[in-house]
């Protein structure tokens, strides 16, 4: 099996940011993939499974995130996540 | 590094790891278990937080409900914190490699988070440090359907950190594992103040804020001198605070040196120093720092901590230890002065509305007479075994005196009827520490052999403030000039009448005082065990005229705050090292 490891640059959009609903959505669509992954703001680095850590981000709109998978679907994986972030997590504007 | 204000009660410095009593009234105690019971905990910790999960399903389910599936998803959020994986990682590690009980574990770990959110200052993160306490205190509630350990039975030393604790909790702290303790409640002249300095444990009541900003595990400093709580100290203040504790350990040798020489003004007026004692354990503090005996021997340990009754026997004991102990020297047993705060069995059974206006003390004795019969036959047969005397608290009226007068000589016949040994001369006196009876004291000390002025009743009742409200503790003050009439009229009182008068409030054990209360007249002070040395060292710095200007010119003065910067100039001028 093929273990590889797959990269995205992504900006959080969403007027709200990275808040409690965002990042339980990430987990969500994180937990659905085998590969291990995590996100970078900066020098920080979390674990994209965890809600805590991606909280501790403190991520504003506008900033921009590293989506970083190291695995068999690694690439799956990270275009999912970029794509829910890119959607604004499919929240409403006027939250 | 969070540093606290609170109300010293207690000298001393102590350092240590602090135990967060919750102010729900559960407390999360740092607790180790066996490696074997690791798994044990773990499985309960599931359990916890799966009961949880169930919780907090059922609350989304309502909401969702209700307002829609968006609020629901609210919900979600905490479900996904409560299942997150590095979360449960670090509890479990917490579990497995140090053994930390899983209520303590959470407690530490989401106190943490919760800091960390907060941390995040401006940012929307900081508000999610709510959910965190939240799934916390909730968590911690799931848990506690197990038993949990006491913190009288602590097994390491830690400085316990609390909302309140009542007297019996304070007394009921085993005193070489609690380091020291700070409240968010309660004040100077607190019966849990006074256990505290009876059981010489280093105590700040009234900070305020401190379980929002402490968590078991943290190093927390009290300074029981200044009213601090210092928070995670940085190393600066570590250091400065352990040179403290060097410096105190030093200048309590230089004092002892003090032990063995008469506590004898200046001028060779020899001063009689007492102690005011809470337990029998101390009579060892009193004698090795040179007490000529024991002025206040309060009995209320007796009956705190405990839901049955204390039967004569159990007094006895109590009452023949330190007599035994003293050798001869006078010990002034105190009878029960309950009620109020200091709960018990005996109290009634509805709350009262002013409790400290209410049944407590001689009138409580003299409403449950087998209960004060009880008392007075332990202290008359412990009598012959040394110099034993009897002290009424409370007493607001002639006729109260009286009445108990009456039912000691009763209880002493009764004894000597059935042949047990008992004197029938053991002096009686009674607390000053109601207005009322420093006003009546022309007739009231006419019918006692001793008087004891009793301060911080008298300054309570004399200026209407609760010693235990922080709003109003400001105007507790015993410099007030009313209340030092007061002590001055019962001086002259008790001087009419050739009775002998003390002073055994907390008034007496601080040095700045003394030099006024030799003025005022009196010879004889009861003070804390821990006291005696530094105001023997006070006595012997001063003269009695000196000591009387000084009362001269304070019974001119208008204002608390005066008077009290006029003592400690004054005190300077003689013992500089004595003023703190």
């Amino acid at each position: 099996m093929e273990v590889s490891t797959y990269r995205r640059v992504v900006t959080i959009v969403n007027p709200n940011g990275l808040h409690a609903r965002p990042a339980d959505q990430m987990v969500k669509v994180a937990s659905q993939f085998k590969s291990r992954i995590e996100v970078c703001k900066g020098h920080e680095r979390v674990d994209g499974r965890s809600i805590i850590s991606l909280l501790t981000l403190a991520a504003e709109q506008g900033t921009e995130l590293v989506i970083e998978a190291q695995g068999e679907d690694a690439q799956s994986a990270v275009d999912a996540l970029a794509e829910l972030i890119a959607h604004q997590f499919h929240e409403a504007h006027d939250e | 590094m969070q540093k606290l204000e609170g109300i010293a009660v207690s000298p001393g410095i102590a350092i240590g790891e602090a135990l967060v009593i919750d102010r729900e009234g559960g407390h999360i105690p740092r607790r180790f278990l066996p490696p074997s019971a690791a798994d044990a905990e773990l499985l309960r910790l599931d359990g916890a937080i799966q009961g949880l999960a169930g919780e907090i399903s059922r609350d989304r389910d309502a909401v969702a409900k209700e307002l829609g599936a968006r609020y629901g998803a609210i919900f979600d959020a905490h479900l996904q914190m409560l299942r997150d994986p590095i979360l449960r990682g670090e509890l479990e590690q917490l579990l497995r490699e140090r053994h930390f009980s899983a209520e303590y574990a959470v407690n530490r770990t989401l106190r943490r988070y919760a800091k960390v959110f907060q941390s995040l200052e401006g940012s929307f993160v900081a508000e999610r440090a709510t959910d965190i306490n939240d799934i916390e205190k909730r968590l911690i509630r799931q848990l506690s359907g197990q038993p949990r350990q006491d913190f009288s039975k602590l097994t390491s030393p830690a400085i316990v950190l609390a909302h309140d604790l009542t007297p019996s909790e304070t007394a009921c702290m085993n005193k070489r594992l609690v380091l020291g303790f700070a409240t968010d409640a309660g004040g100077p002249g607190s019966h849990t103040a006074i256990v505290a300095q009876g059981m010489e444990i280093p105590a700040v009541l009234g900070v305020g804020n401190l379980l929002n900003e402490a968590a078991s595990g943290d190093l927390v400093i009290i300074d029981g001198d200044h009213g601090n709580v210092i928070v995670r100290p940085d190393e600066a203040t570590l250091a400065e605070y352990r040179r403290r504790v060097e410096h105190q350990e030093s200048h309590a040798v230089e004092l002892e040196s003090l032990r063995d020489l008469p506590a004898q003004t200046g001028d060779g007026e020899r001063i009689t120093l007492l102690a005011n004692i809470e337990f029998p354990q101390e009579v060892a503090h009193c004698l090795e720092r040179g007490s000529e005996g024991i002025g206040l021997y309060r009995t209320e340990f007796l009956y705190l901590g405990t839901t049955v009754e204390p039967d004569e026997d159990v007094h006895y004991r109590a009452y023949a230890e330190v007599v035994q102990a003293m050798q001869g020297r006078p010990v002034v047993i105190r009878t029960l002065d309950l009620g109020a705060d200091k709960l018990t069995h005996l109290q009634a059974l509805e709350p009262e509305r002013n409790p400290f206006l209410g049944l407590r003390s001689i009138r409580l004795s003299l409403r449950h007479l087998p209960t004060f019969r009880t008392q007075l036959r332990a202290i008359l047969r412990a009598s012959v075994l040394g110099d034993v005397r009897i002290m009424f608290p409370l007493i607001s009226t002639v006729m109260e005196l009286r009445k108990a007068k009456m039912i000691l000589a009763d209880v002493c016949e009764d004894l000597e009827e059935h042949g047990i040994p008992c004197r029938r001369d053991v002096p009686v006196g009674i607390m000053v520490e109601v207005p009322a009876a420093a006003v009546m004291i022309d007739l009231l000390a006419p019918a006692v052999d001793f008087l004891s002025i009793g301060t911080n009743d008298l300054i309570q009742y004399t200026l209407a403030v609760d010693r235990t409200n922080k709003d109003v503790v400001n105007l507790y003050n015993s410099c007030d000039p009313a209340v030092l009439r007061l002590i001055a009229q019962t001086c002259d009182g008790a001087r009419r009448c050739h009775k002998p008068v003390s002073l055994c409030g907390q008034m007496s054990s601080n040095p700045i005082y003394l030099m006024l209360l030799l003025g005022l007249g009196l010879r004889q002070l009861s003070v804390s065990p821990s006291a005696v040395p530094e105001i023997k060292q006070a006595c012997r710095a001063v003269t009695i005229p000196q000591c009387e200007a000084v009362a001269a010119r304070v019974l001119t003065m208008d204002n608390a705050r005066d008077i009290k910067q006029f003592l400690r100039e004054e005190l300077r001028k003689v013992a500089a090292d004595l003023v703190h």
